[in-house]
C-alpha cells in the first residue's frame, strides 16, 4: 500500500478514490495497515459535539448489515437519535433489532451494573431493585470509574459473547471518551486483587487487542472540530490502549467549480452582466449567485481546514469523507446514503 | 415576578449590564465557546469594567479562540494591545481563565482540610487522585465550585461562562447538590464504620463480604481511608455545595441557551430551555449561530433557479468568453441556490418550533470565514449585540 498516497491526497477534489486500508496482514507491526473497519469488532465513534458521530454510527451499522454481518449499535448518551435515523422508535437496555441485521440499544449504567452481577458474580441481590439502585448510586459515587467501567464492560461483555459481529458506540464526545477507555486501566491500577481486577484484565485484552476494537474520530472541516480531533489523537495513543482506526470528514461541501469555472462565474457577476442575465432569466438573480459565492467561500475555507487535519494526523490514518446532505430531514433514507458514501470511500 | 418582568432585557447589551454572571449553556459545535469569550471581549469594550471568561469544557478551545497560546487553572489578562491590534478600544479588562480539574480539587482540599496531616493524606489517596484527575462528574462540581470561588473574590464585574454540551451542563446544574447528598449519606457513614470503631468485625457483615470479593481488601481500605478522610471536610463541603447551588439561581445571575438551527442541536436546546424553566433558573438569552442568510428562501429566486435549470446555453450565450463553461456554471449556480434552499427553509421551520421564553432572541448569520482572533469575536459579538 501506499502511505504517502494519504498524505498528498487532495482534500480539493469531491470524489476522491477509496481509502486504501487493505493490505498489510495484521500483526506485521506498529505500522502496519488497520484492519478493514468493519471487520472490527468493538468500533467506537466520537468526535466533538454536533459534529455527525451518531449519523456516523448509524452510517457504518447500516453499511456492516448490508454485507451480511449483525450489528449492534449501542447509544451511550440515550438520546434516541439513533433509532430515529432509522426511523424507530426509542430502545432500552434491550437490544432490539430496529432495521435487518441492525440492532439498538441504550446504555444504562444500572441495568448493566444488574446484568454483571447476575451474569459475572452470581451476587444474590438481584430482584430487589430499591436498595440495588440505592447501592448503585452509592458504589457509582464512590469508587471513581464505576459508570464508566460498566459502560465498557458491557460493549466488551457484547464482544467476548459474540451475539453480534460487530458492536458500533455512538460513543461520549471527544472531551469525555478518554476517561471512559482509560477506565478500565485506572481501575486495575487502584485494584490490585479481586474479581474486578480480573475482570479489567480481559477488557483491556478486549480493548488493546487493535484487531478487535478501533475508535473512529470524526470532525466536520472547520477549525475547532478539527483542532479537538488533532488532539484527540495524540490523547487515545497516549492515554488508551485503543487504536483509531480512521477519521471521518462530515459534511463536505461539494466543489461547485474548478479554476476555469470560477474565471467565468466572476465574469457573470460583473454588474452590468449580471443586469442582462436577470432580464434573459426574468427575475433578478443576484441572491442565485450570492448563494454560489457563499457556497465557494464556505468550500474553500473548509478545504484549508481538510488539510490541516490531514497534515497533522499520523501518517497513514485513513480519512474517510462524507458528503454534506442537502436534506430536508435525516431518516432512513439518509442513513442509506450515509452508508454508501463510506461504502465508496471504503472500496466496498 | 412582575418586577423582573418589568424590568426584562430587550438585547444582550441589557441583559450583560444587568447580571454578574452568564452561564452559556447548550449543545456540542454550535459555537458556544466562542460566543462566550465574543460577548465577554464586547462587553469589555461597549461596557468596560473587569470580565472574565471562564471555560469549564474539558476540551481546550478558548483559548484559540482568544489568540492565546494557553490558558490555564489561573486568570490571565487579554493585553489591551490584543484589542489594539484590531481598531477596539477597550474601556475595561478580559481575563480569561479554564478549569483545571486537578488543580481545582488540590485548592479545594487545600482550603477545607482541618489539619496538615488529614490534607497530605488526602492529596496522596489513589482513590483521591482518580477521582480528582480522570473522572467526568468530578469536573461538573469542580466548576461550579471555582465559579463560586472566583465570583466570591469580587474581582469581576461579570463573569461569562463556558459549559460543557447539553447533558453534561445538566449535571453540572446538579452536581453541588449530588456532592451534598452524598456527604450527608447513611450508607456512607455505614461504610466507614469498622475502620472507624473497629467494633464491628469487618468481614463479619455480608455487604463487606461481597464487598470484599468485588473490589478487595486493599481497594476498600483505600475508599474507607478515602471517605473517613473527607468526613472532616463534610460541614464545610455540604456548606460550600449549598452556597454553589444559591449562587446559581441568584437574580444576578442568568443563562443563556446557544444553539444552531440543525435538528439535533435545537431539539437539545429545548430540552435545556424546558429544564432551567422548571428549575427557576434564569432563562436571559437564546442565541442561535450560524443561520443561513434569508434570501436563500426567497421564493421568487427558488422559482427562478428552477427556470434557469432548463435554459442555461440561453442564458449564458455572449456574456463570457467561453459560453460552454458559463453555461455549466449557471446551472451549478442555480443547483446550488436550490441545495442551499433546502438546508435554509428547514433551519426557518426549526426556528418557528422554537418555544421557551427567553428575554432575548437573537440569530447571528453565517459568516463566511472563521473567527480565529479578537477581530472575529468583536465582530461576532456586535451582531449579538444589540
Amino acid at each position: 500500500m501506499s502511505k504517502s498516497g494519504h498524505r498528498h491526497r487532495t482534500v480539493a477534489s469531491g470524489s476522491a478514490p477509496p481509502e486504501d486500508v487493505h493490505g498489510g496482514g495484521a500483526g506485521t507491526g506498529a505500522v502496519s495497515a488497520a484492519p478493514d473497519l468493519l471487520d472490527l469488532r468493538l468500533l467506537f465513534v466520537t468526535g466533538k459535539g454536533g459534529v455527525g458521530k451518531t449519523t456516523v454510527a448509524a452510517g457504518l451499522s447500516q453499511l456492516a448489515a448490508e454485507h451480511g454481518k449483525r450489528v449492534l449499535v449501542c447509544e451511550v448518551d440515550a438520546k434516541g437519535d439513533v433509532t430515529s435515523l432509522f426511523e424507530a422508535p426509542p430502545t432500552e437496555f434491550t437490544p432490539r433489532e430496529i432495521a435487518p441485521g441492525v440492532w439498538s440499544m441504550s446504555m444504562d449504567t444500572e441495568a448493566s451494573l444488574r446484568e454483571y452481577l447476575k451474569l459475572q458474580l452470581r451476587i444474590p441481590v438481584v430482584g430487589r431493585i430499591g436498595p440495588l439502585a440505592k447501592a448503585f448510586d452509592f458504589v457509582a459515587t464512590a469508587a471513581p470509574g464505576v459508570r464508566e467501567i460498566l459502560t465498557v464492560g458491557k460493549l466488551c461483555w457484547e464482544v467476548r459473547e459474540s451475539h453480534y459481529d460487530l458492536v458500533v458506540v455512538d460513543a461520549p464526545a471527544s472531551g469525555h471518551i478518554i476517561g471512559q477507555l482509560a477506565a478500565p486501566q485506572a481501575i486495575n491500577d487502584l485494584v490490585k486483587v479481586g474479581l474486578i481486577r480480573s475482570q479489567t484484565d480481559w477488557m483491556l485484552d478486549i480493548l488493546s487487542d487493535e484487531r478487535q476494537t478501533g475508535l473512529v474520530a470524526v470532525c466536520t472541516p472547520e477549525e475547532m472540530p478539527v483542532s479537538e480531533t488533532l488532539e484527540l489523537a495524540t490523547r487515545v495513543r497516549e492515554e488508551t490502549t485503543v487504536r483509531m482506526s480512521a477519521v471521518v470528514i462530515n459534511r463536505v461541501l461539494p466543489e461547485l467549480f474548478g479554476q476555469r469555472e470560477e474565471e467565468i462565474f466572476e465574469q457573470l457577476r460583473a454588474p452590468d452582466v449580471e443586469r442582462v442575465l436577470s432580464e434573459r432569466a426574468g427575475g433578478t438573480v443576484t441572491p442565485v449567485l450570492e448563494a454560489a459565492r457563499l457556497a465557494v467561500t464556505m468550500r474553500r475555507t473548509r478545504s484549508a481546514h481538510m488539510q490541516r487535519l490531514q497534515a497533522g494526523l499520523p501518517e497513514g490514518m485513513p480519512v474517510l469523507l462524507l458528503p454534506y446532505l442537502f436534506a430536508r430531514s435525516f431518516g432512513a433514507r439518509t442513513t442509506r446514503q450515509v452508508a454508501h458514501a463510506f461504502g465508496d470511500e471504503l472500496g466496498l | 415576578m412582575t418586577a423582573a418582568a418589568a424590568g426584562a432585557a430587550k438585547t444582550v447589551a441589557q441583559l450583560l449590564a444587568a447580571k454578574d454572571i452568564v452561564i452559556a449553556c447548550g449543545p456540542g459545535g454550535v459555537g458556544k465557546t466562542t460566543t462566550a469569550a465574543a460577548l465577554a471581549a464586547t462587553a469589555v469594550v461597549e461596557q468596560g469594567g473587569r470580565v472574565l471568561v471562564l471555560t469549564v469544557d474539558p476540551a481546550r478551545r478558548l483559548a484559540d479562540a482568544l489568540g492565546l497560546k494557553g490558558i490555564g487553572n489561573d486568570e490571565v489578562r487579554i493585553t489591551d494591545d490584543v484589542f489594539e491590534k484590531v481598531g477596539a478600544h477597550p474601556r475595561g479588562e478580559l481575563w480569561a481563565a479554564m478549569l483545571d480539574t486537578k488543580q481545582s480539587w488540590d485548592d479545594l482540599i487545600r482550603t477545607h482540610a482541618p489539619d496538615d496531616e488529614t490534607r497530605q493524606q488526602i492529596l496522596a489517596n489513589p482513590l483521591y487522585q482518580n477521582i480528582s484527575g480522570r473522572f467526568v462528574q468530578s469536573h461538573d462540581y469542580i466548576a461550579m465550585e471555582r465559579l463560586y470561588e472566583i465570583h466570591s473574590e469580587g474581582k469581576y464585574d461579570l463573569i461569562v461562562v463556558d459549559t460543557p454540551p447539553t447533558r453534561n451542563a445538566l449535571d453540572f446544574l446538579d452536581a453541588p447538590q449530588r456532592m451534598a447528598d452524598f456527604f450527608s449519606s447513611r450508607l456512607l457513614r455505614w461504610l466507614i464504620v469498622p475502620y472507624r470503631s473497629r467494633l464491628v468485625n469487618f468481614a463479619s457483615k455480608p455487604f463487606y463480604q461481597i464487598a470484599d470479593r468485588i473490589l478487595g481488601t486493599q481497594f476498600l481500605a483505600d475508599i474507607s481511608e478515602f471517605f473517613i478522610l473527607f468526613q472532616s471536610m463534610y460541614a464545610g463541603f455540604v456548606e460550600r455545595a449549598e452556597a454553589v447551588t444559591r449562587l446559581l439561581s441568584d437574580r444576578r445571575t442568568t443563562f443563556m441557551v446557544v444553539s444552531t438551527l440543525e435538528a439535533t442541536p435545537v431539539r437539545e436546546a429545548e430540552f435545556f430551555s424546558a429544564e432551567l424553566m422548571a428549575r427557576k433558573l434564569h432563562l436571559g438569552a437564546v442565541v442561535l449561530n450560524k443561520v443561513l442568510p434569508e434570501y436563500l428562501r426567497d421564493a421568487h429566486a427558488d422559482k427562478l433557479a428552477q427556470s434557469m435549470i432548463g435554459r442555461t446555453t440561453e442564458l449564458a450565450a455572449g456574456l463570457s468568453d467561453d459560453p460552454v463553461v458559463a453555461a455549466r456554471v449557471l446551472g451549478e449556480v442555480a443547483e446550488s441556490f436550490l441545495n442551499f434552499g433546502v438546508v435554509a427553509r428547514r433551519e426557518a421551520e426549526q426556528q418557528a418550533e422554537l418555544k421557551g421564553a427567553p428575554d432575548v432572541l437573537v440569530t447571528v448569520p453565517f459568516f463566511d470565514a472563521d473567527i480565529y482572533d479578537m477581530g472575529g469575536l468583536l465582530q461576532l459579538g456586535a451582531q449579538v449585540w444589540d
